[in-house]
């Protein structure tokens, strides 16, 4: 009755949870390619798009990528052979545990006359499938923390998902070895499925159980006479074998009741069938209410993801789909870190410690910032970064084992990180290169905001731009400020200009404008006079800074050996540090 | 050619995403002559897009891939000029400043690498110029361009600052000519030849990036190229993206388009359209006329 209630329950709350992730594919707002749709909108065109692909050609699609990336998993083993072992162990063991053994009233009983959890092949299945589970959690705990598999982060939802597969598997096996060993199950068994009413004949029976099935008996003690076995033979034949194959073939279950041996009869009498019993149970409960809400929920929303991924495309498919598809993509990540093992930028996650500049902890980010959380500050400033410092080369979403497409979820969340109206330095660096590209697919009315921010920002901070015609006091020279233009051994050979004006008279830049000081601010020239003057709002605050193309036609033209454009480099970095990392 | 020449590969990050027939074509034409190419799976960024920010994660991120093909024993050869210029770069700094290495190296040793600075940087250019040589080339070279004009867009961070990159000569550069000219074609004059693409400022500055293209483009056509050839993925993509993009927008009239350096060379060689991708390029580079 108990168990019934406890199992209806959590079967309840899975399905309740199942409704609720689903139906957070179609409300979760995820970047700005999201806003302009509503609920109704995104399941009629889910509707449309799945109906789509079932009645065309693309069902075949569907049908392969089903056998090679949901069943046989070949994005996993294409990057990493131990992860595949792994995962397939786990996969697989548990799949078949779930449907021979969990499941078996629905399943294993219709499909086979013959069945029986006690008899071969089950039995046996079952504790190979068991042994398949628990290989693949060992390798699962030596990645994660011998191997230490670079970037691979562990969060509190791995452990989770580790945790509650091992306990229901180490449960199983000691129910099982603790059934083996019981005297009372023996009894009881008897009692309820012989016609057997001798002591003498259950005795018998016993002794031979005691043998060779391993059970252990207060009333058997060794040696046993042999002269009885061939009667217990006959009995064992004529009630028991039927049902019950030879133990030894629960080839983990019966390793452990001979383990359990010496306390076997202890745990009998204090009941530990029971309890083992109901944490074995409890377990699945848990593990099955809790599904739609953990990490085990990607054995739902991944192959979801693989699929869809298969037959969609940016260009073609509804965009209310693809917001969908961006939602449920967020559930079907594993944080498996294959994306940061492979990233092109990860190294400066080694050096600035910004965990957002990790793909996989970006998607951990993501999940709870779609969730509607506010940012702080530092929050933004850390996620922001994270999401700039990126080159787009797409091997995120390449490598991806669940097949989820980053490059196109970068792309949408970027764009909403950056409109928050606070300066981001990174924007002034080729990484805008990217967005440049795309400019076509952005909204055109503040696709610039985030770069006129940044420039505003930095400029602000420089008092003497602001005032033209302020006269400019040459003494004392802000000394600290020459000494800090240093990052590379040869910055200091701004001391050596005279002012030819070769330099703006090469740049591309200047020659682009008519009326290049009103565009730019200070030329190259005057930039470089400013460093030797120590005047640091000077050669922080023109644009030309940030115009530069780095293209050392400057610097390769000076007649004085000044390192022009890699003085404009050393700037740059000043002027970002400087402006912003003191916040 | 008794020994056969063996490099690591190194993409970047812009090929694989955008420009994936450079590397188809650069791979085929690199494998008709015989070059033993290795990939390391590990490569990261060069760096390049950190300079503007921060200097020393820049260095480290070119460090990082130098020690993983030093580490094999190779020497590197990239097809992106700004991946050249950013490890040439970084090579010359670590060179310089012992300390700077040390820093670079501390980082590295959390993942059993090390730098020391014993291996070349080639571009692809300077590989086949040098290492593969003209002779080598012509000698697989099957059918010539008659009567085509080719402006060759040098890409600036690898010839300049020269004296780190010692790619060739700065103010007369004959490398790309040459080995343009080898295909038949002729290497045309103009006068914006050395000139920045824009690419660097495209999402900093819009304006300003598509008028230094614009003028290139201009200047180029009113010289009299046929094509723009190019040999960097971010040169490339600004005349051929970009400038697909220049045209819907208006900002310009007349086309110029750009193919990659390997995709002339290899129909030259007589290797076909589809591997060299001359599809895949955004603005249709149509029929090339050859002649056997």
């Amino acid at each position: 009755m108990l168990f019934t209630v406890i199992f209806y329950t959590s079967l309840f709350v899975f399905l309740l949870g199942l409704i609720y992730k689903v139906s957070t594919w179609f409300s979760l707002e995820i970047g700005v390619a999201s806003k302009n749709f509503t609920i109704s909108e995104r399941i009629s065109a889910a509707a449309r798009g799945i109906l789509g692909v079932i009645f065309s050609p693309k069902i075949l699609i569907l049908v392969k990528v089903f056998i090679l990336d949901v069943v046989l998993q070949r994005r996993i083993l294409k990057e990493d052979f131990l992860r595949w072992i792994m995962h397939m162990l786990i996969f697989t063991g548990f799949m078949m545990l779930l449907l021979m053994h969990a499941f078996d009233s629905f399943i294993t009983t219709p499909l086979f006359d013959e069945y029986y959890s006690t008899l071969n092949p089950f039995l046996f299945l079952r504790n190979f499938f068991g042994i398949m589970v628990l290989a693949g959690l060992m390798i699962a705990v030596y990645r994660r923390f011998i191997l230490k598999v670079p970037r691979l982060r562990t969060s509190p939802m791995d452990y989770y998902a580790i945790i509650i597969l091992t306990v229901i598997m180490i449960s199983g096996i000691l129910l099982e070895g603790i059934k083996i060993t019981s005297y009372t199950e023996f009894r009881n068994m008897v009692k309820n499925y012989s016609a057997l009413d001798e002591e003498e004949e259950i005795l018998a029976l016993e002794k031979l159980w005691v043998k060779d099935f391993g059970l252990v008996s207060p009333n058997v003690k060794d040696p046993i006479d042999p002269t009885i076995i061939p009667l217990s033979k006959e009995l064992h034949n004529m009630h028991c074998a039927d049902c019950h194959s030879s133990t030894e073939w629960a080839i983990i279950g019966y390793p452990a009741a001979r383990l359990l041996k010496p306390i076997a009869l202890r745990l009998d009498r204090l009941g530990c069938v029971n309890a083992f019993w109901y944490i074995h149970f409890l377990a699945c409960f848990i593990g099955l209410a809790y599904l739609p809400f953990s990490k085990m929920f990607h054995v739902i929303a991944s192959p979801v993801s693989l699929l869809a991924n298969a037959v969609m495309d940016k260009d073609k498919s509804f965009p209310a789909n693809i917001a969908t598809r961006q939602a449920m993509e967020l559930d079907a990540c594993t944080h498996c870190g294959t994306c940061s093992l492979t990233c092109s930028v990860a190294v400066a996650f080694d050096k600035t410690g910004n965990l957002n500049i990790l793909p996989s902890e970006k998607l951990v980010f993501l999940k709870t910032y779609a969730s509607g959380k506010d940012l702080k500050k530092n929050e933004l400033k850390a996620i922001q970064e994270g999401i700039y410092l990126c080159t787009n080369c797409d091997r995120c979403t390449v490598v991806c084992p669940v097949g989820i497409n980053l490059r196109e979820l970068w792309f949408n969340v970027r764009e909403d990180l950056i409109q928050k109206g606070n300066p981001i330095p990174l924007v002034l660096s080729p990484f805008s290169f990217y967005r440049g590209l795309n400019q076509q697919k952005l909204e055109s009315d503040n696709y610039s905001n985030p770069i006129s921010i940044i420039k505003d920002a930095i400029a602000d901070k420089c008092e003497l731009m602001k005032n033209p015609d302020e006269v400019i006091s040459l003494t004392p020279i802000n000394k600290k400020f020459k000494e800090k233009v240093d990052l590379s051994y040869q910055a200091t050979t701004y001391s050596c200009c005279f002012s030819c004006q070769n330099c703006s008279t090469v740049c591309p830049v200047v020659g682009n404008y008519e009326n290049p000081q009103e565009a730019l601010g200070l030329l190259p020239h005057q930039i470089m006079r400013s460093v030797g003057l120590g005047l640091k709002d000077l050669a922080f605050g023109s644009k030309m800074l940030w115009d530069c193309v780095t293209c050392y036609q400057c610097q390769e033209h000076c007649p004085q050996g000044v390192k022009v454009t890699d003085i404009l480099y050393e700037l740059k970095n000043l002027a970002i540090k400087e402006s912003f990392n003191n916040e | 050619m008794n020994k056969m020449i063996k490099y690591a590969l190194f993409l970047g990050c812009n090929i694989p995403a955008r420009v994936q027939q450079y590397e188809t074509s650069a791979r085929s034409v690199l494998g008709r002559l015989d070059v033993d190419i290795k990939d390391i799976k590990e490569f990261n960024c060069c760096g390049y897009p950190l300079r503007n920010s921060d200097f020393k994660t820049f260095v480290l991120f070119s460090a990082r891939n130098l020690a993983l093909a030093e580490k094999l024993g190779l020497n590197i050869i990239t097809l992106c000029k700004c991946c050249y210029g950013s490890l040439k770069m970084a090579k010359h700094h670590m060179k310089k400043n012992s300390f700077l290495k040390d820093e670079v190296n501390e980082t590295l040793a959390k993942e059993e690498l090390e730098y020391n600075g014993n291996l070349e940087i080639k571009h692809f250019l300077s590989a086949l110029y040098s290492d593969i040589g003209i002779n080598t080339l012509k000698e697989k070279i099957t059918s010539n361009f008659k009567n085509l004009k080719i402006a060759v867009h040098h890409g600036c961070h690898a010839l300049r600052p020269s004296n780190i990159m010692q790619f060739d000569d700065p103010i007369a550069p004959v490398i790309f000519d040459q080995l343009v000219e080898l295909t038949g074609a002729k290497s045309i004059d103009w006068s914006l030849k050395l000139e920045c693409c824009g690419a660097p400022v495209l999402g900093i500055n819009d304006d300003l990036s598509m008028n230094l293209t614009k003028r290139k483009l201009i200047d180029g056509k009113q010289a009299g190229a046929d094509y723009l050839c190019t040999a960097c993925p971010w040169c490339h993509l600004q005349f051929d993206s970009v400038q697909k993009m220049m045209l819907e927008q208006r900002r310009l009239n007349n086309h110029l388009p750009a193919i990659l350096f390997p995709q002339l060379l290899g129909l030259a060689m007589g290797i076909d359209k589809q591997t060299l991708g001359i599809n895949m390029n955004q603005i249709n580079i149509g029929e090339l006329k050859i002649e056997n």
